[in-house]
């Protein structure tokens, strides 16, 4: 860190982010190692995506403003792809499971008179009438 | 005409933006491009997205992703514990219902997203209505608490932002 404000705090402040979001990222990938059944180690990589990147998205973004001097965005951008892109793609997991594991019998009720969409297969129904858009029900 | 040419224009200033950063600084050529990639997109996807959501309360906007952080921080913490040093038998992993108050899509999936961000909840399912979330949870002890939890913090915000 040549020519850095801060040099030594700056390096420490580093140091201590990325081994924060290693370690969260570690626990992650051990939560989906470790934990027996398809739903529980769906919560590994969610978890791995939000405090272990974001620790070192912002370690990154540091690391340039103590060693160049500028500030770094494509940073924030990872960041908002990932909180796009994750539930998206979780979603999707879970959806295929319920669908592969025939879980339709053992998930609670929706407490509604449809079922859940996944099951349901009036959710594909053409009817404007069971749009999600209260303004278009009759 | 405008409102023709520009359905979405949040999502255009949004893109603009998100491609001034990415060409890592706005220059006249990657704002020309940007604009251009702003106005094509929402055009093109408005079939998917026929309406325009209306943001109500700009400040809550604020105070729900301040909120979500600072859940995400602590919820981490708490879920590294549990893996760490509880066996997997001794998890209540459970589904959870969360009936929906709110009807207007741009929220529930905003709800839906925040769920699956937030660690130990994943957001699985919605009903063939949309007014009610599968939810499952990693521990839930109390069920019902964790869904009053769901409704305080979150879907109260989203209902005061979109209506």
């Amino acid at each position: 860190m040549s020519g850095a404000l801060l040099p030594w705090l700056g390096e420490l402040l580093v140091t201590v982010l990325l081994l924060a979001g290693s370690f969260f990222i570690v626990v992650g990938s051990w939560g989906l190692l470790r934990l027996p059944t398809f739903m529980q180690r769906l919560h590994g990589p969610t978890k791995a995506t939000t405090l272990g990147v974001g620790g070192i998205l912002i370690a990154s973004m540091l690391f340039f403003l103590f060693t160049e001097g500028r500030l770094s965005v494509h940073e924030l951008l990872i960041t908002l792809f990932l909180f796009l892109t994750a539930p998206v793609s979780a979603y999707m997991l879970a959806k295929a499971h319920l669908h592969r594991a025939r879980l339709d019998e053992e998930v609670p009720p929706t407490g509604r008179p449809v079922g859940w969409a996944t099951f349901d297969p009036a959710a594909s129904d053409p009817d404007p009438d069971r749009s999600l858009r209260p303004d278009r029900a009759p | 005409m405008l409102a023709r040419l520009l359905p979405h224009p949040l999502l255009t200033l949004l893109l603009t933006v998100v491609w001034v950063l990415l060409a890592n600084g706005p220059s006249a050529g990657s704002v020309v491009v940007g604009l251009v990639l702003g106005i094509v997109l929402p055009l093109l996807t408005r079939p998917f997205w026929p309406d325009r959501p209306v943001v109500r309360a700009p400040a809550t906007v604020v105070e729900y992703a301040l909120v979500v952080l600072w859940d995400i921080c602590v919820a981490n913490v708490q879920v590294a514990y549990l893996i760490l040093f509880k066996r997997p038998e001794e998890l209540r992993s459970r589904f959870l219902v969360v009936p929906l108050d709110t009807l207007v899509p741009e929220a529930i999936v905003t709800l839906a997203g925040t769920i699956t961000m937030t660690p130990g909840t994943v957001s699985c399912d919605v009903s063939a209505d949309g007014r009610a979330l599968l939810v499952h949870a990693l521990d839930a002890p109390d069920p019902e608490e964790a869904v009053a939890t769901i409704k305080r913090r979150y879907e109260r915000r989203l209902l005061e932002i979109f209506g």
